[in-house]
């Protein structure tokens, strides 16, 4: 940050320096809040008055006196009949699976008395990487109190299972009898069991046809793989192995296919070490797209164009390459962006080890994309469609077919699975109009959803943490999902559901385990099958294709057919105003928008929650007339919806951006109302979903609503070394580039900042537990913030406050803009927010041995451990929050309300289903206390014991904190710096003279937590930027 | 260090000497009320040790196998134990008395003889000082019921006794607090009676100035109109309210000797007393998690299938077995949420046996709370107590480091015992 000229801000009004930013700037706290709620309870209010607090008083006086006078009586129950391996206050962890509409991942789950508390990834599968931030969410769904109780009929939830059974069974024996058609309608389906149980239910109906879609579709990808090779697949990238990747549209670090995967992938490109031998190369990363994803975050060479253009910048790379490579070329118009010159000349260079990834589900990009990495030789190599990936199968023609056989009447009976097409398909208003006209409409959702809502029937079925199933997410790797708590209402399985009415055992884990002897087991090779059934389950994977060589392709696609499409749809420069729609992070497709975790979680660019909002850069925003927060309103061909305005740097102009997912009207309390739903404004291209519906007038609404944004609510203070980054080049020359070591001026000359102390600094004897977070593998994606809030019990505090800068996060993500522009006027923030660089920086307690907090805290209850932890004491903190005050890094929190137990905060925690989550071994805070990172000390404390009772050292790896265990990139390194043998001290041997960094190294307050230095694979800088 | 006071305060216990020292060094007015104080409770102790935290000891760690009569228990009565040993002979007895019996100490080994080769169970933890104190309790013991016999109507030396020899500061504090008031007292008394010989003075030689009652009643105005003593009065008890109320306030949440009725009247004395059953056995989590386990009824079923089954409260268990509905314990032991406490650490990694917190369990039909669990009782606890080090490897470049730089052996507080973290989070 001091080494260069460039400017650092983390949101637009830092770098305008508005009123309310120079204003809220020094500040920990807001000093009037915004009162847009008024909590007007009697205790746990800002309104209180002096009057209510005199009758609390007395009656907490009263109650006190009376309730000394007799001791209450509390209940021990223990088990009647004690299962085997189960202790009481010790934890279990199962292995299963998370398949939500194609997302993946392979997981631990945590179980505390037979009751879930948390997700943890698990280690020995080699398909998925880390648990998401929306991994960890879905566990809020299993004690979700909104879900159905059991099955119902229309109105009537009193329905038994055996009435449902007998009269679905009649209806659809009838239906099949007579010829008319039955659809069963799914997001993508992983699970092989499942898909053989749907066969069942075809075999016994044969009008029955399923049909997949996805709300975020890859179909065109899958298409244009058919064409270009003859499989209808989406291959295996293996981003590990590229020298140079290009990323077109493709968030692939964020939302596209398995993004943890690949962020693993892609973290081993870019980690370097200062080690003597050490790796001192990186890939290279390109990124042309619309609006500033968490990919082009992280991108080196980032460029900016409108969706309009996107085709052609796919098309002219593939010429660039093919003049290089002597390919042969597609006459489209020809497209000027930034870096493309430079992008075509690496990818020819870097031949089989290059990489082109594309998010645009269009068949004719796909197939210029398939054509030029064709020619890049990445087929084979960073490629191999020898094992496909089956994230998503949806189908965007059978889908649309499927809406106009319902319009035109011919289905007789609908069933949807893990399917909301009503909400999240375009067509989601005809479905609704039509759906009430069919005979026989069934639902599987756990609660009536948009869709549910509008059938005959639903049959709930369960959690999937309540549920067995299977997973195939990639040919030959398998998983298999585990019951981990029993039904927690009266719920049914789909696939049970299916087989009942087919007239089978409906017993799905009879099914699966059948399904497994069948087909798996063989592939095992040896054993007896209850042994390699229990070590399945066990294992939790089963992946008898690892270590297949992937295999080479040839690309016979119809270039020139392609050609002519990109022409017809996309143009090299267009003047309107165009809607782009996408993912977000966080919040996915909306189908877990009821969880308050992922509703809370900022989206790792926009640092925005609860709302989604429409995205212009700032040169539009000016061009349009409007301002952060102004309501807009988005019209597209006769649609329209209204937003708020967000001014998101780096996105290209004259385009607004959306995100799907929000908008929900039937999902439950935390998500109905939250945000607008856009999916009815995409549209379709040839038959294909398509984010990019075209042009669009934008208005302003009148009025305004402000977007919880955490960003600005802590500030650097303008320090200077907080943030550290260089230039590979200048890297490689000298490790301790981009390093600010700060100098204090003494009477004896200067002397490091580290070196003057009035400290006399602690004695660690025993432990010293550290952590090393390297910036370089940190993508920012944020799954660590959820990791923390699900183990910390870390409380949703609400939209409004967030708003008033209270949100509780214990991990929050830093995001710095970053530019050399000056941002002196109006044209220079242009220039400065035109494309900025993007540096991620997570940000938890440090853990200061020199804690400013500690000598602040008139009770002492913050104090310094012997093993180099900061700790707090809730039970004696009184709330004087001069610690939060007194915290050069901003990372304490203060409870203003009691959230757990209080009517104006529900969010789950508040009633008794939802409390199951909490984390028995974690306190749960009450107001008026502070609260911050722990670093995990109840893991501590319990790897200690566990230590201890076996006569021995902990082992480095056995005690990890929550963030460091669910990072997809491992980033986050914790360990013990006493070992000399441990992860940590090997890493701060080797960085120790090169890239780690304390963050405010010059007022020595000597944290445990160090930063090594980004490093972005750029040309080098000018000689008298790199050394100041 | 000089005193104004005589010598005699140096007999005091050093942390009240410490205290007095403070009051002494800025008030020489209170020197003398200390010192009358330090004598009454020098008397009251009668032995060097601390007879009332001994009794605490005694019934923790000793009673189960001794009484402090003559009469036989388990081992030997203990009355007149001082008379037949000394004092160093028996704090090397009950730290180690198997390495007692090893080097063949003649005594030791007619004792160990004597009772069956059963051996006493050593208690490394009982410092001096305590055992001291137990023994000023074992003689007070006996020395209370031959009080009693000769001072018919007065209360038992030995509960009055026990109290006086637990000075905390607190309670010094009052007492001096109380002595003022009785000065003040004294000193009201005098001017009333002053005021009263004048009155009936002035009545010889005046006469005429009224009746008697009349001047005694204007007397006793003035006396109540003095500013002195109406706030020397409001003074005294603003203090005893605010002594009584720090007094409650320690006292809240507090529920020693709390001995609810439970639901079965499991005897504790019969299984794990008359039985030796392992305590173990059915709280199996106490050397292996945080809880120690209630046993589940499928733990009670493996002797009780077969052994009583008859008995009206064994059918409590089948019932609860047959109508699947758990048995509600009621809780004895009852830790504040915020604290974190594991029985594994305890039992497991520290070897500490279950009675050290939870008292003469065998002993108990009814289960009470013996200790206090205050965290004040964790913390002096882990200031005294040695970590069990021995072979524990995670110990052990901890051992080394301690043993380079001091003397004493590793303590608990010396590992980070006291800090916050360790319990709450």
């Amino acid at each position: 940050m001091k080494n260069n000229t460039k400017r650092y801000w983390r949101g637009l009004e830092e770098l305008r320096n508005d009123e309310s930013f120079v204003k809220n700037a020094d500040r920990e706290f807001t000093e009037v809040v915004p009162q847009e709620n008024k909590y007007e309870s009697l205790v746990d209010g800002s309104g209180t008055h002096r009057r209510d607090f005199l009758k609390v008083l007395g009656f907490g006086m009263a109650a006190v006196s009376l309730a000394a006078c007799e001791t209450p009586v509390k209940k021990a129950v223990p088990y009647l009949n004690k299962p085997e391996g189960e202790y009481p206050t010790i934890a279990n962890w199962y292995a299963s699976t998370y398949a939500e509409g194609g997302d993946y991942a392979s997981i631990l789950v945590k179980t505390r008395e037979g009751r879930p508390i948390k997700i943890e990834p698990n280690t020995l599968s080699s398909v998925s990487s880390g648990a998401s931030a929306r991994v960890h969410a879905s566990l809020l769904g299993l004690y979700d109190v909104e879900k159905l109780k059991g099955p119902a009929k229309g109105d009537n939830s009193k329905i038994s299972w055996e009435t449902v059974d007998t009269e679905i069974t009649a209806q659809l024996a009838q239906i099949a009898a007579s010829g008319r058609s039955i659809r069963l309608v799914s997001s993508t389906v992983l699970s092989p069991s499942t898909k053989a149980a749907i066969a069942d239910f075809a075999a016994k109906y044969p009008t029955t046809r399923h049909i997949m879609y996805d709300a975020n579709s890859l179909s065109a990808l899958t298409k244009a793989n058919e064409e270009s090779f003859g499989k209808l697949a989406i291959p295996a990238y293996d981003f590990s192995k590229a020298k140079v990747i290009v990323g077109i549209d493709a968030d692939f670090l964020g939302s596209w296919i398995s993004p943890e995967a690949f962020s693993k992938q892609y973290a081993e490109t870019r980690r370097v070490s200062s080690a003597k031998d050490g790796k001192k190369d990186m890939s290279r990363h390109y990124q042309f797209e619309s609006i500033l994803s968490l990919t082009g975050s992280n991108a080196d060479y980032r460029s900016a164009v409108k969706p309009s253009q996107i085709g052609l910048v796919a098309a002219s790379l593939y010429n660039k390459v093919a003049a290089a490579l002597g390919g042969s070329s597609i006459s489209v118009p020809s497209i000027e962006a930034p870096h493309l010159d430079r992008a075509a000349k690496e990818l020819a260079a870097a031949r089989g080890q290059a990489l082109v990834v594309c998010g645009v589900n269009d068949p004719a990009v796909q197939t210029v994309v398939n054509a030029l990495n064709g020619l890049l030789g990445s087929y084979g190599t960073t490629i191999d469609l020898g094992a496909p990936l089956y994230y998503r199968q949806g189908d965007d023609l059978a889908m649309n077919a499927f809406i106009d056989e319902l319009k035109g009447g011919q289905v007789g009976a609908v069933l949807f699975y893990n399917a909301n097409p009503v909400y999240d398909h375009p067509r989601g208003a005809e479905l609704a109009q039509a759906l009430p006209k069919i005979g026989l409409s069934v639902s599987f959702s756990d609660r009536a959803d948009e869709t549910a809502s509008l059938t005959k029937y639903i049959c709930p079925a369960p959690h999937y943490l309540e549920s067995w199933n299977d997973a195939e997410p990639k040919a030959g790797f398998y998983s298999l999902t585990q019951p981990t708590i029993s039904l927690i209402y009266n719920t049914r399985q789909a696939q049970a559901s299916l087989l009942k009415w087919a007239g089978l055992n409906e017993d799905y884990h009879e099914y699966v385990k059948a399904y497994w002897r069948k087909n798996m087991y063989p592939q095992a090779g040896s054993g007896n099958f209850e042994q390699f059934w229990i070590k399945a389950l066990h294992d939790g994977v089963f992946e008898p294709n690892q270590g297949a060589t992937s295999s080479a392709a040839s690309f016979s696609g119809n270039l020139p057919a392609a050609a002519v499409s990109l022409a017809r749809n996309y143009r090299a420069s267009a003047s309107g105003l165009e809607l782009a729609l996408y993912e977000n992070v966080g919040m996915g497709t909306g189908a877990l928008a009821n969880s308050p975790w992922l509703q809370e979680f900022p989206e790792p660019v926009t640092k925005a929650c609860w709302d989604n909002f429409a995205c212009v850069s700032q040169k539009t925003a000016s061009d349009l007339g409007v301002e952060q927060g102004d309501l807009v309103k988005i019209d597209l061909k006769g649609k329209s919806v209204e937003l708020p305005v967000l001014i998101q740097p780096g996105q290209a102009n004259d385009t607004v951006a959306v995100a799907i997912g929000y908008g929900r009207e039937k999902a439950g309390k935390s998500a109905n109302g939250v945000g607008k739903n856009v999916y009815p404004l995409a549209s379709f291209n040839g038959g294909y979903l398509s984010f990019a519906p075209g042009e669009v007038t934008l208005t302003k609404a009148g009025g305004s609503r402000e977007i919880a944004q955490t960003q600005t609510h802590d500030t650097v203070m303008r320090r200077a070394s907080v943030l550290q980054e260089t230039v590979l080049a200048n890297y490689q020359k000298d490790p301790l580039a981009g390093r600010f070591i700060p100098k204090v001026e003494t009477s004896e000359g200067p002397k490091d900042a580290t070196d003057i102390t009035l400290w006399n600094g602690h004695e660690y004897k025993n432990h010293s537990w550290g952590m090393v977070i390297d910036l370089n593998s940190c993508t920012g994606c944020g799954a660590c913030v959820l990791g923390c809030q699900s183990e910390n019990n870390v409380s949703v505090v609400g939209r409004q406050e967030v708003i008033n800068r209270r949100e509780m996060h214990w991990i929050r993500i830093d995001r710095y803009y970053s530019s050399d522009a000056e941002a002196d006027d109006l044209k220079g923030l242009e220039k400065a927010s035109e494309n900025p660089e993007v540096t991620f920086q997570p940000v938890m307690c440090v853990h200061c041995n020199n804690a400013p907090c500690e000598t602040v805290c008139p009770v002492l209850a913050t104090t310094h451990s012997s093993e180099g932890l900061n700790q707090m004491t809730y039970n004696r903190c009184v709330g004087t929050r001069y610690c939060a005050n007194n915290c050069p890094y901003k990372v304490r929190r203060f409870n203003w309300f009691k959230y757990f137990d209080n009517d104006d905060f529900d969010y789950h925690f508040n009633n008794d289903l939802g409390k199951m989550v909490i984390n028995p071994e974690v306190t749960v805070r009450s107001r008026g206390v502070i609260e911050k990172c722990s670093m995990c000390v109840q893991r501590i404390q319990e790897g200690k014991l566990t230590a201890r009772k076996e006569r021995r050292r902990p082992i480095d790896g056995e005690i990890n904190t929550a963030c460091a265990q669910t990072c997809p990139t491992g980033a986050i390194t914790f360990g013990d710096m006493n070992d000399p043998e441990s992860a940590i001290s090997k890493i701060l041997e080797v960085e120790r003279e090169g890239r780690a960094f304390h963050m405010l190294e010059e007022i020595n307050t000597r944290p445990q937590v160090a930063f090594l230095t980004k490093v972005r694979n750029k040309e080098a800088l000018q000689e008298a930027n790199t050394k100041a | 260090m000089k005193y104004n006071g005589p010598l005699i305060m140096n007999k005091q216990r050093k942390k009240t000497s410490f205290f007095s020292q403070k009051i002494v060094r800025r008030l020489p007015l209170f020197t003398f009320l200390v010192v009358v104080l330090g004598l009454s409770q020098a008397l009251a102790q009668g032995t060097e040790g601390d007879a009332a935290k001994g009794e605490t000891l005694f019934k923790n760690n000793c009673a189960s196998c001794h009484k402090v009569t003559a009469e036989r228990s388990v081992g030997p009565g203990l009355k007149g134990i001082t008379e037949r040993r000394d004092v160093p002979w028996l704090v090397k007895w009950i730290h180690n008395p198997s390495a007692m019996i090893a080097s063949g100490d003649e005594y030791a080994v007619k004792i160990y003889n004597e009772y069956n080769k059963v051996q006493m169970t050593s208690f490394p933890n009982l410092s001096e000082d305590d055992i001291k104190g137990i023994l000023a309790y074992i003689e007070q013991a006996n020395a209370a019921p031959a009080a009693q016999a000769e001072a018919t109507g007065a209360p038992a030396a030995g509960g009055a006794t026990a109290q006086a020899g637990a000075p905390s500061d607190l309670f010094i504090l009052v007492l001096v607090a109380l002595l003022v008031v009785m000065l003040l007292v004294l000193g009201v008394l005098l001017v009333i009676v002053t005021i009263l010989s004048k009155a009936v003075g002035g009545e010889t030689t005046e006469g005429s100035e009224g009746t008697f009652m009349t001047r005694l009643r204007t007397s006793l105005t003035k006396v109540a109109g003095n500013s002195v003593v109406r706030s020397a009065t409001i003074w005294v008890f603003v203090l005893l309210v605010v002594k009584a109320t720090i007094d409650g306030a320690f006292n809240v949440g507090v529920q020693q000797g709390y001995a609810p009725k439970q639901p079965i009247a499991f005897s504790h004395k019969l299984h794990a007393g008359d039985y030796k059953i392992d305590c173990n056995y059915c709280h199996t989590g106490a050397s292996r998690s945080r809880s120690a386990h209630i046993p589940s009824a499928n733990i009670c079923m493996n002797c009780h299938g077969v052994i009583k089954k008859e008995s009206p409260e064994i059918q409590k268990i089948y019932e609860a077995i047959e109508n699947d509905r758990p048995i509600e314990w009621v809780r004895v032991h009852n830790l504040p949420d915020l604290a974190y406490f594991n029985h594994a650490q305890h039992v497991n990694v520290g070897g500490l046996q279950c009675q050290q917190c939870h008292g003469e369990i065998e002993k108990m039909e009814v289960v009470q709370q013996r200790s206090s669990l205050t965290m004040g009782w964790c913390i002096d606890c882990h200031r005294k107590t040695d970590v069990n080090t021995k072979g524990n490897a995670y110990y052990d470049n901890l051992v080394q480091l301690h043993g380079q730089e001091n003397k004493g052996a590793l303590k608990v507080a010396d590992i980070g015992g006291l800090e916050c973290s360790k319990c709450h989070y």
